[in-house]
C-alpha cells in the first residue's frame, strides 16, 4: 500500500535495535584485558552503558566483575583495550581521574571511617581550597540531596553509631556529593534488609531519572531483574548483553554458569530410619551470661535432613557449637545413637563421626595460611592414617589431597596452595571434602552455601542429598528459605534461642515460616 | 625543714617539670601527627638522638644555638623521609623500620661523634639560658615556675593547642586522621595516600628532631653516647597512655616529666632511696602505666598497617 520504505515499520527487532542505538552512551568499554600475575581477570571485555539506565554486571565470583569495575574507576590500568567516556577515549591512572570524569563507586565493603561523622566521611578529601575545615556549603548541598532522594540521615551522627544498612546511604551520599554521572554499585544489597534494598532501588531509579547511569554489580538474580540491561561475564569474558525484559532468571543463570542449572532438586523419598541425634531441653549462655539457647529439643534420624530456619543471630550458631562440642550446654542432654554426649569435647565428637561445617569458613573452618593438603587433614592430624611415627606421612597426605581435589573439583594449581588464596567456593569444597571424608552418621551444616555462586550451591546441595541417601542425619541451617523447602524433611524455626515450631515443608508455606521467624509461635496441634 | 625551703623545692620541682617536659612534648606532638596518619613510628628514640647530635655538632661548630635548632629540625625531617620511604613506599613493617632506624642512629651518631672529637678534648657549648618574662616572672610562685623558662619551653605551651587545631579544625587534619582510620577512604576520593603519609611523617619527625635538639641545647653542654636515654620510648608510651588525643598525651608527658623532676630533686633533699632507682622512676611508671591501660579507643584503626590497593 505504501510506497515509502518501511523504515517506520515497528517490528520488535527493529524497535529494539533502534532503541539501543539512539540513546547516547555514557560509557563504552572495548576489548578490555587485564592480567594479574599470570591470571587473566578480564579477557577482551566489551561493555557499554547508556545514559539513564541501570546496567547489571552479572557473573559468578571471579568472573571479572570487580576487575572491570576497578578499571572503570581507575583503581587499575587495563593491559589492553579502551575505555570511552561520553565519546572521549580516556586513560585513567587513579580514582582521581575517574572522579574528574564523573565516575563514582560504592564499594562492596564500605569505605567509611567509623570514628568520623557522616558529614566528615562525605567531605573528607573533597575540599580543594582554604585550610580551615569548612562544612557550611557541604551541609546545605547534602540537605538538598537528602531531600531530593528521600534519604533520612543525621549528618552529625558518627558512622559507628549507624546500623550497617544506614551506612549504605552514607556511601550513596558520598557519590552524589561528588556529582557523579556514572555510578558503580558493587553488591550494594549484601548487607541490606529486603525493605532497605527496595528503597535503594527506588533511589537508583531516581538517579537515572536525573540523568545518571548506573552499573550494578550483583550475583542475585532477583536484583538483576530490576535493571534495564544485563551483561553476563564468565571467566573474564563477556558472554552476552541482553535487555532484562527479554530474558528470564533461568536464562541468566544458564549464561552465568555456562550450563543448565536446575533450581529444583531431585530428592528421593526415603523413610527416616533410627534416631541418630536426640536433644532435649538444651540451654546455653553467652559471653554476657545472657541466654542464647533455651529449652531446645529436637531429633534427627537416619536419611533425614532437619532444616533450621531463622533470622541470623537467633541462636543457630550457638546450637551448632553446642552440638559439635565447641560450647558446653548449661542444661539439657544430647544423645548420639543413644549415648549421652552432652559433656564431650569437639575431638570426642569428631571421633564419634560428627562432621561440622561452620558458617564462617575462613575463621572457623580453615586455617588460611595452611595448604589445601594440611586443611584436608586438619583436626585429624593425630590419626594413624596420616602419620608415620611422630611425623606426618606426606606421601599419604599428598595421595589423599590428590583424590579429594579431583573428586570435589577443587580448582587450584596443586595441594600446596594456601587456602586463603582460594575462592569462597573452592575453600568451601575443602571443608566439605574433609568433613564428608571423616564423618559418619551426623553432619552439622551451618550456612554451607553462604556467599557461594549458583553453580557451587547446586553442587553442595547435591552432595548433602547424597549423604542423606547414604544414611546420614543432617542438620542444615540456611538463610535462604527456598533452599530449606527444597532440601529439608522437616524445618525447625528458631527465634531468640528457642525453637518456636517444627513444620513439614510439604504442608507449610514460606509465609508461615516467615511469621514464625519473627517470633509467632505455631499453634498447638498443628 | 623550713617553709621557705619547702616552697623553694616545690618551685624548683615544678619549674624542672616544665623544662623536662619541653623536649618530650615536641617529640610527642610530632609522633601524634605521625601515628594519627597511620604510621606506627618506632623510630622516635633514634630521631631524637639524631636531633641531639646534629644540634651538638652545629652548636659547637658554628657557635649559633638557633642554627643548631634549625639543623635538629632538618635532621628530624630527613629521618622522617627515610621512615616514610620505608613504610609508605616500600611497605616495610612499621616496627622493623623504626627499630632498624634506632640502631642506625645509635651507631652513626657515635661514629660521627668520635670522628669529630678525634680523641682530643671534647668541644662544648653553652646552651640556652632561662629568659624570665618581664613582670610575669615576678608573680610569686607562678612566676618562677611558668615564666622563668627557656624560650622553647614557652613555645611548647602553644604546641598542644596548635596540634589540636591542626588535627580537628583544618581540612589537612581531617585528611590526616582519615589516613590512620581508613586510608582507602582517601584513595577513593582521588587523593594520594603516600604523599600525605610522607608529609605527616616528615612533619612529625621534624618535631621529634626539634625535641632532641632542645634536649641537647637546654640540658647539656656536650654529647655523650645514647644521649636521649630512652626518652623516645617514653614518648611512644605517652601516645598509648594518652589514648592518641592531644590532651591525653599532654597529661602523660607532664606526668613523666614530673616524675623525673621529683627523682632528681629527691637526691638533693636526701631521700633514703638509691639514686639509680629514683632515676628509673619514669621508666618504671611507664611500664606500670602500659599494664594499666586497657582501653585503646583512640588508637587509629589502621595504625601500623601498610596501605596497598588490593
Amino acid at each position: 500500500m505504501s510506497l515509502l520504505p518501511s523504515i517506520k515499520d515497528p517490528t520488535p527487532a527493529n524497535a529494539r535495535k533502534a532503541g539501543t542505538e539512539d540513546k547516547p552512551l555514557a560509557l563504552h568499554v572495548a576489548g578490555l584485558t587485564k592480567r594479574f600475575a599470570g591470571v587473566t581477570a578480564n579477557d577482551g571485555v566489551d561493555f557499554d552503558l547508556e545514559v539513564g539506565e541501570i546496567h547489571c554486571l552479572f557473573g559468578e565470583n571471579g568472573a571479572g566483575k570487580s576487575t572491570l569495575s576497578s578499571c572503570i574507576f581507575g583503581f587499575c590500568t587495563p593491559d589492553a583495550g579502551q575505555i570511552i567516556v561520553r565519546g572521549q577515549p580516556v586513560e585513567m591512572h587513579s580514582p582521581r581521574d575517574a572522579i574528574k570524569l564523573g565516575i563514582g563507586m560504592v564499594h562492596q565493603h564500605f569505605v567509611l571511617v567509623p570514628e568520623f561523622t557522616v558529614l566528615e566521611n562525605i567531605i573528607v578529601g573533597t575540599q580543594k581550597s582554604g585550610w580551615r575545615l569548612d562544612d557550611r556549603a557541604a551541609r546545605q548541598k547534602l540537605n538538598s540531596l537528602c531531600e531530593a532522594y528521600g534519604i533520612e540521615i543525621d549528618l552529625d551522627a558518627y558512622v559507628w553509631q549507624l546500623a550497617v544498612g544506614r551506612q549504605q546511604w552514607v556511601e550513596i551520599l558520598k557519590a552524589l556529593y561528588l556529582d557523579v554521572q556514572i555510578l558503580i554499585l558493587d553488591e550494594p544489597t549484601a548487607v541490606l534488609t529486603p525493605d532497605e534494598s527496595a528503597r535503594l532501588f527506588a533511589i537508583m531509579r531516581k538517579m537515572c531519572a536525573n540523568g545518571m547511569s548506573i552499573i550494578l554489580i550483583t550475583h542475585k538474580v532477583a536484583e538483576v531483574m530490576q535493571s534495564n540491561r544485563v551483561t553476563v561475564l564468565r571467566k573474564g569474558k563477556t558472554v552476552a548483553t541482553v535487555q532484562t525484559r527479554d530474558t528470564s532468571p533461568e536464562e541468566l543463570a544458564r549464561l552465568m554458569v555456562g550450563r543448565e542449572v536446575s533450581f529444583s532438586v531431585n530428592k528421593s523419598t526415603i523413610a527416616p530410619g533410627d534416631t541418630v541425634l536426640e536433644v532435649s531441653g538444651l540451654g546455653a549462655r553467652g559471653y554476657w551470661n545472657e541466654a542464647v539457647l533455651n529449652q531446645v529439643s529436637l531429633s534427627i534420624a537416619r536419611h533425614e535432613i532437619l532444616g533450621i530456619a531463622g533470622v541470623a543471630g537467633n541462636g543457630q550458631k550457638e546450637l551448632f557449637e553446642v552440638l559439635s562440642g565447641v560450647r558446653w550446654a548449661r542444661e539439657g542432654t544430647i544423645r548420639l545413637n543413644g549415648e549421652d554426649v552432652s559433656r564431650l569435647t569437639p575431638r570426642a565428637m569428631m571421633d564419634r563421626g560428627v562432621g561440622h561445617i561452620p558458617d564462617d569458613r575462613f575463621r572457623e573452618g580453615l586455617v588460611g595460611p595452611f595448604s589445601i593438603a594440611e586443611n584436608l587433614i586438619l583436626g585429624w592430624q593425630r590419626n594413624a592414617k596420616y602419620r608415620s611415627g611422630l611425623f606426618l606421612d606426606r606421601t599419604k597426605i599428598a595421595a589423599l589431597s590428590k583424590t579429594m581435589m579431583a573428586r570435589y573439583q577443587i580448582a587450584a594449581r596443586d595441594d600446596e596452595v594456601p587456602v586463603e588464596n582460594l575462592s569462597g567456593g573452592n575453600a568451601q569444597k575443602v571443608i566439605l571434602a574433609r568433613e564428608f571424608l571423616h564423618s559418619s552418621g551426623l553432619l552439622l551444616a551451618n550456612q554451607p552455601t553462604r556467599g557461594l555462586d549458583i553453580g557451587v550451591i547446586e553442587y553442595v546441595y547435591a552432595q548433602l542429598l547424597q549423604k542423606r541417601e547414604e544414611g546420614f542425619a543432617i542438620l542444615l541451617a540456611s538463610e535462604e528459605l527456598s533452599d530449606l523447602f527444597n532440601l529439608a524433611d522437616r524445618i525447625a524455626v528458631m527465634f531468640k534461642g528457642e525453637i518456636v515450631g517444627v513444620v513439614d515443608p510439604k504442608t507449610t508455606t514460606v509465609e508461615e515460616v516467615g511469621m514464625m521467624m519473627a517470633g509467632r509461635r505455631m499453634e498447638a496441634g498443628r | 625543714m623550713s617553709g621557705l625551703f619547702q616552697e623553694a623545692i616545690l618551685i624548683s620541682i615544678f619549674a624542672a617539670t616544665l623544662r623536662t617536659m619541653t623536649p618530650l612534648l615536641f617529640s610527642a606532638m610530632g609522633e601524634l601527627v605521625t601515628q594519627r596518619a597511620g604510621i606506627w613510628n618506632m623510630g622516635v628514640e633514634g630521631t631524637m638522638l639524631m636531633g641531639s647530635f646534629v644540634a651538638y655538632f652545629v652548636a659547637t661548630a658554628t657557635g649559633s644555638l638557633w642554627l643548631a635548632v634549625l639543623a635538629a629540625v632538618l635532621a628530624g625531617a630527613v629521618m622522617g623521609l627515610i621512615i616514610a620511604f620505608m613504610t609508605a613506599t616500600m611497605r616495610v613493617d612499621h616496627f622493623v623500620t623504626g627499630l632498624g632506624l634506632n640502631l642506625f642512629a645509635g651507631g652513626i651518631t657515635l661514629y660521627w661523634f668520635q670522628s669529630y672529637v678525634h680523641g682530643g678534648p671534647q668541644p662544648s657549648f653553652s646552651g640556652f639560658e632561662d629568659v624570665p618574662l618581664p613582670f610575669l616572672s615576678d608573680i610569686p610562685f607562678i612566676g618562677p615556675v611558668l615564666f622563668s623558662q627557656r624560650l622553647l619551653t614557652y613555645a611548647a605551651f602553644f604546641i598542644v593547642p596548635a596540634i589540636w587545631f591542626l588535627l580537628y579544625r583544618t581540612r589537612y587534619g581531617l585528611e590526616l586522621r582519615c589516613l590512620g582510620e581508613n586510608p582507602k577512604a582517601l584513595d577513593v576520593k582521588g587523593l594520594s595516600v603516600p604523599v600525605r603519609q610522607y608529609g605527616a611523617v616528615m612533619f612529625g619527625s621534624a618535631m621529634t628532631g626539634l625535641g632532641g635538639g632542645f634536649l641537647m641545647l637546654a640540658f647539656s653542654d656536650r654529647f655523650i653516647a645514647d644521649f636521649s636515654a630512652g626518652r623516645g620510648w617514653i614518648v611512644v608510651v605517652a601516645l598509648i597512655a594518652g589514648n592518641w588525643k592531644p590532651k591525653g598525651v599532654l597529661l602523660a608527658v607532664v606526668a613523666f616529666a614530673f616524675l623525673e623532676a621529683v627523682a632528681t630533686h629527691a637526691q638533693v633533699v636526701g631521700v633514703g632511696v638509691p639514686r639509680q632507682l629514683l632515676l628509673a622512676l619514669p621508666y618504671i611508671a611507664s611500664i606500670i602505666l602500659l599494664m594499666g591501660v586497657r582501653f585503646r579507643t583512640g588508637q587509629p584503626a589502621m595504625l601500623g598497617f601498610p596501605y596497598a590497593r588490593e
